[in-house]
């Protein structure tokens, strides 16, 4: 690669003018491109924001707290109490199980794997992570789902009591919050997993020599020194786990029998999500439909720019700190 | 509390490649003993394999046998967690838990050894900085962060947690190379002390360093790069600096090569 | 340094301490192991659990529960801690491997059932969802365009984001961009879909395109592109920027001929992982370019399918001719982005600055 400026790359003293001018274009552009990209924000927001008022001004029921979903009718009924309960519960379900696990790969991979195991385990949890969503829900509706009928079975008849795991149907197919949350995890456990593993690559060596010496034992040692160390990579990480959970759409949407029902009982077939429900209602959408629609995709736009944005905190913060020690 | 180390045919290697070849030497308790020699002699590594810290590396592994007093650190029962709780050792740049406050970190051992109650781990923290001559400088802030510290004040810090859990031996590995001439002079001073009750191994590069702290000086050299690091020869600084019986030690400390 | 070292040694730490202590053999834990996997099939068949997920469960429970009973009984508690979370991190491993390698095999054994020639070289025109046959022909098609599409707008707009930021950006324009690219990162792709189809088919009023989607596309490739692009630049040396400089050479063409060549590997690997990403969405298809059972090659008018709303469309057929085709197609679409991935992968380590790690 040629990385010498050629004798092409030289102007002649007399051009000057346009090097001025070249460098306004070049930069302009540059520039001009970054205000773009904000542009894109700024109407995503406003053009959301503008169908989203004019449908929630003719709403017949209260859209945050209302459960129906009928925006066709005339007059329209539409609220998003049912997706804001289905899309956090599903969402929490894939957090509580991937997270622990998803750090636990990564600690498997940077600390206790065989390193001729790592290397290449490392290396196809990258590519696992690029699998598309569609894909992971064309494998849990058609293989997850039969195949969590027993585990449904046994909490049903063992945790039943609990209410949370009580399922009406005990029979009937595991098309639940709970599935959808356990599909979820599957899907966000490769990227929580690559950022976790990151990070805990940056963790120094001489701090976990400094364990090691004082007679640490691994665990200790991970302890002591790579968790402290690794603690707000692994909250960002989870976070874009998270948003990546919260706003799925086909995993979700090919797994979810969905009914407009708030239910706490997490196995029976009943509930949606945000981007769930946009898939499904889209197709026999009218107009006015439409735009009820994206209302509730302003909602999940919203929500996902919250927790993107406090990752990104979590992380300028973390740069400070590690930046003190360095 | 300081023990004999007691070193036969000791070999290590990174992988294929093997750093250093066949070193057989005595380190005497309560002693100072420097460890002079060209970059990539593999001095750091040999001390690296007196406290098992040299497997910690990938590909890490060692052939030989290291005594102290009467037990092989590579025996087949031996634990090497035992085996670096028993052997100390200080880098080359200070390492305090950047996480932890000045108090953690120099009761981070002994927390590890199962000692909980806060009088007594009180009582050891203050007798290790009064040891690593901090105290008086942190007395005030034990619950600031270590990373505060200047990095004299931190490289004492690690001592202080080094000889918290009353190690045997105590490594040293360029512990001053990282560290301005004043705080230098503090921690020379403070081996001097030290070496009452622990048996010291120093790796340095800093050969006037060695004269002043050091009872015992060994001089390891490499016949070419890539070869392994061998020891040359282990005497009284005193002769090693005045009247070396080799000709390479004496090259190397008039200043010739390295 | 005025104080004395006290030197009688603290009472806590044991004056005499043994090296060696007793140790549990090296097949220890595997033969743990296979206690619990044996332990957990028994456990499974006498209570009669129909689902081998439990059976594993079970398994993986009594391996930790048993590993710490015996280490400590045999090692000590500070041992056995350490092993149990060991034995904890294989299973995480292990829950984890089982999912993903179920998602993979499936896919491939189910994929290959009806993937031949035919099938990538013909539509769905003329076949009724449940015969047998048909294919992919124009899915391939509409993904192809889509994307390409897609990767030619948001390519030269990433890239000179990037160039901006690393660049020329200073002051608040910048760190508004900055954090907008990373918001822009977690934008979820049916809320994307949404604002193109308010803008484009709702207030300006075009009907469902392969364009329509692309744009959609774009959104989601952007800031995946200034991301990598920006990470890639701030790797090129300052020197590099300050030679060509004090040649003379207008910044521009410092930057057009000096910083973006040496980091062009890197930039490639980015876009290419962004190509990949985006192959496999599917929601902004669905609102935006409707699907198609025929060819079109054209696409800025009417609906065309994409590999990925293929497979979404043969599974909401729901029967076993359209099944077989959604995992064909889900393969084709696994292997495609999989190879763009790995061929990405291999040029960022082939062209990466040799560095020690």
């Amino acid at each position: 690669m040629d990385i010498t400026p050629t004798d092409s790359a030289l102007p002649p003293p007399s051009r000057g003018s346009v090097t001025r001018i070249g460098d306004r274009v070049f930069s302009g552009l540059a520039r001009g491109s970054g205000i773009f990209l904000l542009v894109v924000m700024a109407s995503i927001a406003v053009f959301l924001t503008i169908r989203a008022t004019h449908a929630i001004s003719q709403d017949h029921a209260n859209f945050f707290t209302s459960f129906e979903w009928d925006a066709n009718a005339t007059p329209p009924v539409f609220g998003i109490g049912v997706l804001i309960y289905g899309t956090i519960v599903s969402s929490v379900i894939a957090m509580a199980l991937a997270v622990p696990i998803a750090v636990g790969i990564a600690l498997f991979i940077s600390h206790y794997a065989p390193r001729r195991l790592a290397t290449p385990l490392a290396y196809v949890v990258d590519l696992l992570a690029a699998i598309p969503s569609i894909i992971y829900g064309l494998w849990g509706a058609i293989y997850l789902v039969p195949h969590l009928k027993g585990l449904n079975l046994w909490l049903d008849e063992y945790l039943g009591w609990t209410g949370v795991f009580d399922k009406t149907d005990p029979e009937g197919a595991a098309r639940s919050l709970f599935t959808v949350g356990i599909l979820l995890a599957i899907m966000i456990l490769p990227i929580i997993t690559n950022v976790s593993r990151e990070v805990f690559r940056q963790v120094p060596k001489m701090h976990e020599e400094a364990a090691l010496a004082l007679g640490a034992t691994r665990w200790e040692v991970i302890r002591m020194s790579v968790l402290p160390f690794a603690r707000s990579g692994i909250i960002s990480a989870s976070m874009l786990g998270l948003g990546r959970a919260l706003g799925e759409t086909m995993a979700v949407a090919t797994v979810l029998s969905a009914s407009p029902v708030l239910s706490a009982k997490l196995l029976d077939p009943v509930g949606g999500t945000f981007a769930q429900n946009i898939a499904a209602k889209f197709g026999e959408a009218s107009p006015f439909g439409r735009d009820a629609l994206i209302a509730s995709g302003l909602v999940l736009f919203v929500i996902t720019l919250l927790v993107n944005g406090a990752a990104r905190l979590i992380i300028a913060r973390r740069k400070e700190y590690s930046g003190a020690n360095a | 509390m300081a023990k004999r180390i007691d070193v036969s045919g000791l070999s290590a290697y990174y992988s294929n490649h093997k750093a250093i070849d066949d070193i057989s030497m005595t380190v005497e308790p309560r002693s100072v003993t420097a460890f002079i020699g060209p970059s990539g002699c593999g001095k750091s590594t040999f001390l690296r394999t007196l406290n098992r810290m040299h497997e910690v590396t990938p590909g890490g592994r060692v052939e030989g046998k290291v005594m102290l007093d009467d037990e092989n650190l590579y025996a087949s029962g031996v634990d090497p967690v035992a085996v670096r709780r028993t052997v100390g050792m200080v880098f080359q740049r200070p390492n305090p838990f950047p996480t932890m406050s000045i108090f953690d970190n120099v009761a981070a051992g002994l927390k590890l050894n199962g000692m909980r109650r806060k009088s007594e781990l009180e009582n050891v923290v203050e007798k290790s900085l009064k040891g690593a001559n901090l105290w008086n400088e942190v007395k005030d802030r034990l619950n600031k962060p270590g990373s505060g510290l200047s990095g004299g004040q931190q490289q004492r810090l690690c001592i202080a947690r080094a000889i918290a859990v009353e190690p045997q031996v105590l490594l040293m590995d360029e512990p001053c190379s990282a560290l301005d001439p004043i705080s230098t002079l503090a921690i020379e001073d403070l081996i001097g002390e030290l070496k009452a009750r622990f048996t010291i191994v120093i790796v340095t590069h800093n050969m006037q360093q060695a004269a002043r702290v050091s009872d015992r000086t060994a001089f390891f050299n490499l016949s070419a790069i890539g070869q392994p690091g061998k020891l040359i020869e282990l005497d009284d600084t005193e002769r090693i600096f005045s009247n070396p019986s080799v000709q390479a030690t004496e090259d190397y400390i008039s200043g010739r090569f390295g | 340094m005025s104080h004395t070292i006290a030197d009688k040694a603290p009472a806590a730490v044991p004056a005499t301490r043994r090296l060696s202590q007793r140790r549990m053999p090296r097949w220890a834990p595997a033969a743990i192991a296979a206690a619990a996997i044996l332990l957990g099939i028994g456990i499974g068949l006498a209570a009669g659990l129909e689902s081998r997920i439990q059976w594993g469960m079970i398994a993986l429970l009594l391996f930790v529960a048993g590993t710490y009973a015996v280490t400590t009984a045999v090692e000590g508690r500070r041992q056995a801690k350490d092993r149990v979370v060991t034995s904890i991190v294989w299973a995480c491993f292990i829950v984890a491997i089982v999912p993903l390698y179920s998602l993979i095999a499936t896919t491939i054994s189910k994929g290959l059932k009806v993937l031949n020639g035919d099938f990538l070289s013909h539509s769905m025109g003329g076949v009724i969802t449940i015969q047998p046959g048909g294919g992919i022909y124009h899915a391939i098609i509409g993904t192809i365009e889509q994307v390409g599409i897609a990767t030619l707008i948001a390519t030269p707009i990433g890239l000179l984001t990037a160039v901006y930021l690393v660049e020329y950006g200073k002051g608040k324009l910048a760190k508004a961009v900055t954090f907008f690219v990373d918001v822009m990162t977690g934008i979820p792709s049916i809320v994307a879909g949404l604002f193109i189809l308010t803008v484009w088919v709702l207030m300006l009023g075009n009907g469902p395109s392969g364009f329509a989607g692309s744009m959609a596309l774009t959104i989601l490739m952007l800031p995946v592109v200034v991301r990598s692009t920006e990470e890639m630049l701030k790797l090129v040396p300052n020197e590099l920027r300050e030679a060509s400089l004090a040649l003379g050479v207008p910044k521009w063409r410092t930057i057009l001929k000096v910083v973006l060549p040496t980091a062009i590997g890197g930039i490639t690997t980015g876009v290419m992982l962004a190509v990949a990403r985006i192959t496999g969405e599917t929601a902004p298809i669905m609102l935006l370019v409707f699907g198609s059972q025929i060819i079109n090659n054209n696409p800025f008018e009417g609906g065309q399918s994409s590999l990925s709303y293929y497979v979404f469309e043969q599974f909401q057929n729901g029967n076993d001719a359209s099944y077989d085709r959604a995992w064909a197609a889900a393969l084709v679409l696994i292997a495609f982005v999989m190879i763009l991935n790995v061929v990405a992968r291999g040029i960022a380590r082939w062209k990466a600055p040799k560095t020690g790690r």
